[in-house]
C-alpha cells in the first residue's frame, strides 16, 4: 500500500456505466517523514469515505478490486484506509486532528 | 521480492476489508546490503518483524496468497525477516 493525501475530487459524468455512483478522489503520494507531496498524482476510488486533506493509503493492481465497493469494477487504485497516526523511530510524525493537514 | 527496512507503524481505525489483528508497518526499500532507497511501502506484517529489521516484501496480487491476506485489499506483505544475504561467498548483510 502507498501513503497519500487526498487533494480533491474528480467528477466524470460521461463514464463507463459500471462505475456509476463511486467517488473518485485526487490523491498525491506523500513522503512519510515530511508528509509533503512529490508531484505524483493519481485518481483512486474511495471505499472508506475519505475527505479532502486527509492522509490515506491505497492499494493498487488487482487488490484494488477486493473491497465491497469496487468488487467487479475496473479499479486499479482504491483507498482502503484513513490514517490516524504514523509512528517512525518511536515518535509520531503524524496524528490526525493534531496536525493542521 | 524486494528488501526493505522496517521504519515504523501506520495506525488506521477506518479500514475497509483490511486485515484484522495485523499491523501495517512502514517499510523503506533498501539494497541487499541494507542501504536505504527512496521508496516507502506500507505492508501487512505477517511475521512480527521489529523496528529496524531487514525484511522481505512481496507485492501485487501475490500479497494475497497468504492465510491472513486471502481475498483482502492488500498489495504488499512482509513475508520474512532477513538473517543473511550472501553474494559469491561474501556476506552483504548479517542480522
Amino acid at each position: 500500500m502507498i501513503l497519500a493525501k487526498v487533494i480533491g475530487n474528480v467528477v466524470s459524468t460521461c463514464k463507463e456505466p459500471k462505475i456509476e455512483g463511486i467517488k473518485f478522489l485526487l490523491l498525491e503520494k506523500i513522503n512519510p517523514t515530511t508528509l509533503q507531496g512529490q508531484g505524483d498524482y493519481l485518481v483512486a476510488m474511495d471505499s472508506v469515505g475519505a475527505g479532502t486533506g486527509e492522509v490515506v493509503f491505497y492499494v493498487a493492481g488487482s487488490s484494488a478490486r477486493m473491497t465491497a465497493v469496487t468488487e467487479g469494477k475496473p479499479s486499479d487504485a482504491t483507498i482502503v484506509a484513513i490514517v490516524d497516526a504514523i509512528e517512525i523511530d518511536g515518535a509520531y510524525v503524524f496524528q490526525k486532528d493534531r496536525n493542521d493537514s | 521480492m524486494i528488501f526493505g527496512k522496517v521504519m515504523g507503524t501506520v495506525v488506521s481505525t477506518q479500514k475497509s476489508d483490511g486485515v484484522q489483528g495485523r499491523r501495517y508497518l512502514l517499510v523503506q526499500a533498501c539494497r541487499p546490503n541494507g542501504d536505504l532507497l527512496h521508496e516507502c511501502h506500507i505492508a501487512v506484517d505477517l511475521v512480527g518483524s521489529g523496528h529496524g529489521e531487514m525484511v522481505l516484501l512481496s507485492q501485487g496480487s501475490s500479497a494475497r496468497q497468504t492465510q491472513d491476506t486471502y481475498q483482502k485489499a492488500v498489495d504488499c506483505v512482509i513475508m520474512g525477516i532477513v538473517d543473511l544475504v550472501e553474494e559469491k561467498g561474501q556476506f552483504l548483510y548479517q542480522k
